[in-house]
Formats: C-alpha cells, structure tokens, sequence
C-alpha cells in the first residue's frame, strides 16, 4: 500500500524559508557584548519591514537566529543589533564588514504605530529591548506633530550596558520627546536615574484614556511593567509588548515558538497585553 | 504664599490625609533647599529629619572601599527621603546628595514620633504610608536581585 505524503495547502511561498544574501557593510559595538550590524542586499532586497518586526538572519555553516529590526533605512539598508549569548548570535557578533549573512523575513506582527496617532505615547525599553523600539522612537520623532505626549523610559543594568548610547542622549538633548534613564547600580557620575524601569512608571505623566504603551524587554521586566501601567489606569488592549521565544521557522510551522494557543513568530512578536498577559501567568506554557 | 499643610496636601505621600491631620503634623515641618551636590544625609550620622521632596533629584549613597560612592537609588518629586528616624539607634544607613536644586519639606523626626504616639489614628495613617513606600523600595531590589534586564532566549 502506498501512502502519499500531504503537503500543507498553506504553505508560504518556497522563498519565505530561502534566506536572501546581505553583505554587512557597517557594524557598531554597542556594548561589551553588543553590536549594531548595518546590512545591504547583494542582489534583490527583502520586503520593506514595519517597526517591531523580526528578520531570521543565518550565519552560514552555523545556525540561524530571530533578530528583532533596530534600523530601516532608505534604500533597502536594515540595522540589526544582537546581543552574543549563544553560538549564533556570537558568530554574528563577530562578523566583520564585507562578510555575508543569510536574510529571512520580514516576519510577525508590527507596533501599530499608526493606530496610536493623536495619543500619547509612552515607550518602555530594558536591555536590548530598546532595540525593536528604535524604529519607533524614530517615527515618532519624524512624526511628531502626529502625536501628543512621548515619553520614552529606558532602563539597563549599568551606564555602560545601553545600546545607542549616544542616540539616546540626543533624543534627551532635543527636548521634543521626555527620555528618562535608568540603571541598576551606578558611580556619582552618573546623572540618570538608579532603579528598574517599571519604578519610573509612577513618576511619569500619564493620562490613562488616550495612552498606547510599547514595551519591549526580557520577560520579567514586561510583566512588572506592565502591572505598573495597569496599576496606572491604562487598559490592557492599550498595553502592547514584544515577546520574545524561540522562533526558528518565521512562519507559523514549526511551533517551537508556540505559547499556548498563539505562535509567536506569526502572532507576534507584537501583542497587545490584553492577550499574552494571562499567557504568561500560566507557568505550564 | 502656601503654607506647609498646604504644601503637604499636594503630595503624594500625604494624600487623602484629613485636613485636621495634615495641620498636625505640618507642626513639625519647614520649608528647605538645597543646592546641587549638597549632602543632605550622611551615613552613621544622627537621624532626625524626614524630607518630602518638592522638586529636584536625589541620589542615595553607599560608599564601597575600592569603588568609592556607589548610587543606590534616586528620588524625585513626590517621593520621601529618610525613615532612619523612625526606628532605634535613629541612625542614617546611608548617604544622599542633591543632584540638583531641590527643594523638599524637612520634618523633625522627634517631633514626629511625639505626635503619632500621642495620636494612634493618625500614627497608624503614617505608618501605612511608609510601609506602602518601604514595600515600593523592596520590590525594586528584588527586581534587581532577578536581574530583569538579563538575556531570554540564547541562540
């Protein structure tokens, strides 16, 4: 008897799992263990990505990873920032300009940011977070008539461990949106703030009825800040957070990025709190 | 010109305290400044004086052998400075220092504890609201502790 083999129906086209060659043209140490790499195609470029989205981008002979996009430029350039913690993402850490790197994407959901025109908005980063939270601070920037109150919060373990360093000091500088900074520890030079960043949430201004939250951060600071702005008044479909888990396919196939009922990669990364929130709170997801 | 009860009712600490309450305890308060870099608190100094900060920022201390001041927390407008005063040997733990101009409602702290011993109800009010900014304090140092900024998923 013979069996025939069932091909999914809806299959992305062959080129969504094919990664595209980009040539690094650029690459930025960002902190000790941090870098911001500039990439251009070779030949035919991804689609445009939104910001929040994720590319896969592969090391070849090594693996491949999900990186969130720090940076879309004209011309089709993509800025990547990734943090080395794994064999991957070290290889990519390390790779010089004019090296080459395997593209996949762009993959999930976006911020939004369209939806929180005439609102305030209230921007929360940890860590690399602020990473996928770049694109956003830049549109609001361009736009910025387009909305009312923008407060960006970011937060680190220390001085030395925020990304865009001296981007974020210029966003401070230029006085059109409030950037308050924080850190765990720090020497008296410091002129930030010292604390975690879900504590500045009580120190801002926010009117609850008219505010979109963007979090982005390891998964203990999402749920402490967003207790925080709940605490605050603000609604749940108003809170939306990137997620991060082990996405490997980009498109929904897999499921090594499942949780619960939604993946990641194609739900996601972008969810408002409304619906993850409760996800997260189940111990056995 | 504002009094301090009145000064006292716009913040946060303070809110929701009867009026009655509020002119109470406003006895023990004057208005204060300081200019940036200025020590307010030292460490293994008496404590007798609890701020309400106004405006301005504070940088609480700790002096590390080897690594010199090391900022422990900041605080701003609407928060408290101080609650070494409230319990035995009445000593501050730590230093703070203005980072800029600040400008805050200094209580005495004897003055203080007098008027919640001779006053339970409004003793009891005082002492939820500390505990409700000492629990605050607690939760940001576990935060730290579990080190929320730390890597997710490594790839």
């Amino acid at each position: 008897m013979s069996m025939a083999l069932a091909l999914p129906t809806d299959a992305r086209p062959a080129d969504a799992m094919a990664p595209v060659p980009y040539r690094v043209v650029g690459r930025a140490r960002e902190t000790a263990d941090t870098v911001t790499l500039t990439l251009e195609p070779v030949a035919q470029p991804i689609a445009p990505p939104l910001p929040g989205q994720f590319n896969m981008l592969y090391a070849f002979g090594v693996g491949e990873v999900p990186i969130s996009i720090s940076g879309i430029d004209a011309g089709h350039r993509l800025r990547h920032t990734v943090r080395g913690v794994g064999a991957v993402s070290q290889q990519l850490c390390a790779v010089e300009a004019g090296a080459l790197i395997g593209v996949r994407g762009p993959f999930g959901t976006d911020w939004g940011l369209d939806t929180a025109m005439g609102s305030d908005v209230l921007v929360v980063a940890g860590g690399i977070g602020l990473a996928p939270l770049r694109p956003v601070v830049h549109e609001l920037l361009h736009n910025r008539r387009r909305f009312r109150r923008v407060t960006v919060l970011v937060g680190a373990r220390a001085p030395e461990e925020i990304v865009f360093r001296g981007e974020v000091a210029s966003w401070q500088a230029s006085a059109r949106i409030t950037v308050r900074t924080t850190v765990d520890y720090a020497t008296a030079a410091w002129k930030g703030e010292v604390g975690v960043v879900p504590t500045l949430i009580e120190r801002v201004t926010i009117d609850p009825e008219v505010t979109t939250v963007m979090i982005c951060g390891p998964e203990v600071m999402l749920r402490f800040t967003a207790a925080e702005v709940l605490g605050r008044g603000i609604a749940a479909e108003r809170v939306r957070v990137s997620m991060e888990r082990n996405m490997q396919c980009g498109i929904g196939r897999c499921g090594h990025c499942q949780l619960g009922p939604v993946m990641v990669c194609t739900n996601g990364p972008v969810f408002p709190w409304s619906r993850v929130g409760p996800l997260l709170a189940r111990r056995e997801l | 010109m504002k009094t301090i009860a009145d000064l006292l009712a716009e913040h946060k600490f303070f809110g929701e305290l009867d009026p009655q309450s509020l002119e109470f305890v406003a006895g023990c308060g004057k208005n204060v400044h300081f200019a940036p870099e200025e020590r307010i608190l030292t460490e293994g100094e008496s404590a007798n004086t609890f701020y309400v900060l106004r405006s301005g920022s504070v940088a609480l201390s700790f002096f590390v052998p080897g690594r010199g001041a090391t900022v422990i927390d900041t605080l701003g407008d609407g928060d408290v400075l101080g609650w070494s005063w409230l319990f035995p040997p009445y000593r501050w733990q730590f230093d703070a220092e203005a980072r800029d101009d600040v400008a805050a409602v200094a209580f005495d702290g004897a003055c203080l504890r007098t008027k919640c011993d001779s006053d339970a109800r409004l003793g009891y009010a005082l002492t939820q609201r500390f505990a409700r900014v000492i629990l605050g304090r607690l939760q940001s140092v576990r935060m730290r502790m579990i080190d929320v900024y730390g890597v997710g998923t490594p790839h």
